[in-house]
């Protein structure tokens, strides 16, 4: 750009991010860090391939508060992106590009999302 | 590469106070993004006190008042006061809109007014739109025929071809949508932004051009349309109320269509 000296006027500093730009970014973050977490899901598999003794060492791990936190942030990052890629396969395909559907579907993906995690928390025996 | 925080010399300072006239009761404050290039400092916010008992009810009639009684040095684009010529886009209460549309008395708290986000500014709320207008002419928006034209009309349209230009044709080029995309902020460089991609669809659908071809080719790329990841602020901001993200969707849908 010609004007490389001229100040860059403020864009992340002062912009009001509607839902749906927050879902978006969301839905990044969620991406790295279900890429990130299954890294350690391996890890776990390694673990019950190598054996019981080896398993049985990594439980107190998850029992662990950090452990609770990483299984609570993995069962809600994998099922908002699950949620919020049934959107973008929507989009793929031209539908719910109006301004109320996309708005509805940013809400419902984010709910789903939320009642799933509980779910799954409340009746996997995760906890 | 994106860089999420302001360079140096971009960072914004604090200004003055224009305090109203003794007596105002009826005061509504403008915090007003302030650039002037003469002076080689770092841009600040002024804060004008505005009498709302003798001001109009739009932000551009605000800015202009301030212009007027408090503050002759501001700089800003304005001309047809009516949403139609694109002049006074900005980014008003946090988001990009026409100044001359967007009406003071729904902003709640002070009306917060910067230009366009991450775009080179000229002063004060006058932006350098060079590279908007030129990824906007590098979608050649004009009708491309190989076909010679008829000698006694025009090249004729259904009125059902006609109707797929509604939502594509309004576009006033006032580069709210752009300046209010994250991905555009961030690859600007290579990502043509929603404006320009709308008006490529606008001739990739008409029905008139034979260029539909060669326009999908030159958009058939990892930045220029690609970029696009349906964060929808484009949608959002549109004075105009067009979906420039729903043109993007038709115009990555006809790439695969056309490969299948």
């Amino acid at each position: 750009m010609s004007n490389s000296n001229l100040p860059v006027s403020p864009h992340l500093q002062i912009y009001r991010l509607p839902l749906t730009a927050l879902l978006s970014i969301t839905h990044r973050l969620t991406g790295i860090f279900l890429a990130l977490g299954s890294v350690l899901l391996i890890w776990i598999l390694a673990a019950a391939a190598q054996g019981a003794e080896a398993y049985a060492a990594l439980i107190p791990h998850f029992q662990a508060w950090y452990g609770q936190i990483f299984l609570l942030g993995f069962l809600f990052s994998l099922y908002l992106h699950f949620c919020n890629g049934i959107r973008h396969l929507f989009w793929d395909v031209g539908y719910g590009f109006e301004l109320e559907t996309v708005d509805l579907t940013a809400k419902i993906a984010i709910a789903v999302a939320l009642v799933l995690t509980v779910a799954t928390w409340l009746t996997g025996g995760a906890g | 590469m994106a860089e999420f925080t302001l360079p140096a010399n971009s960072i914004v300072k604090q200004g003055q106070l224009f305090k109203a006239a003794e007596g105002v009761t009826n005061i509504k404050r403008f915090i007003v993004y302030r650039y002037d290039p003469a002076t080689g400092e770092n841009p600040h916010t002024d804060t004008y006190e505005v009498d709302m008992d003798s001001c109009g009810p739009m932000v551009l009639d605000g800015l202009l008042k301030i212009k007027d009684e408090m503050d002759s040095s501001l700089s800003l684009r304005r001309s047809c006061r009516e949403g139609i010529c694109g002049s006074c886009s900005m980014n008003i209460d946090g988001s990009n809109t026409l100044a001359c549309t967007q009406s003071i008395g729904t902003i709640k708290g002070d009306v917060k007014v910067y230009p366009l986000p991450h775009q080179p500014v000229v002063k004060d709320l006058v932006s350098d739109l060079t590279n908007f207008y030129a990824q906007y002419a590098s979608v050649e928006p004009w009708m491309k025929t190989d076909t010679a034209t008829p000698p006694d009309r025009e090249r004729l349209q259904s009125r059902e071809d006609r109707e797929k230009l509604d939502g594509l044709y309004e576009c006033i080029l006032c580069a709210c949508c752009s300046t209010s995309c994250p991905s555009y902020w961030w690859n600007s460089d290579r990502y043509l932004g929603p404006a320009a991609l709308l008006n490529a669809y606008r001739w990739i659908v008409d029905s008139r051009d034979e260029a539909t071809g060669e326009r999908l080719d030159e958009l058939e790329d990892p930045f220029k349309l690609y970029r696009c990841h349906t964060i929808m602020n484009c949608t959002k901001v549109c004075p105009k109320g067009l979906n420039p993200a729903k043109a993007i969707a038709a115009t990555k849908k006809l790439m695969v269509q056309r490969k299948i």
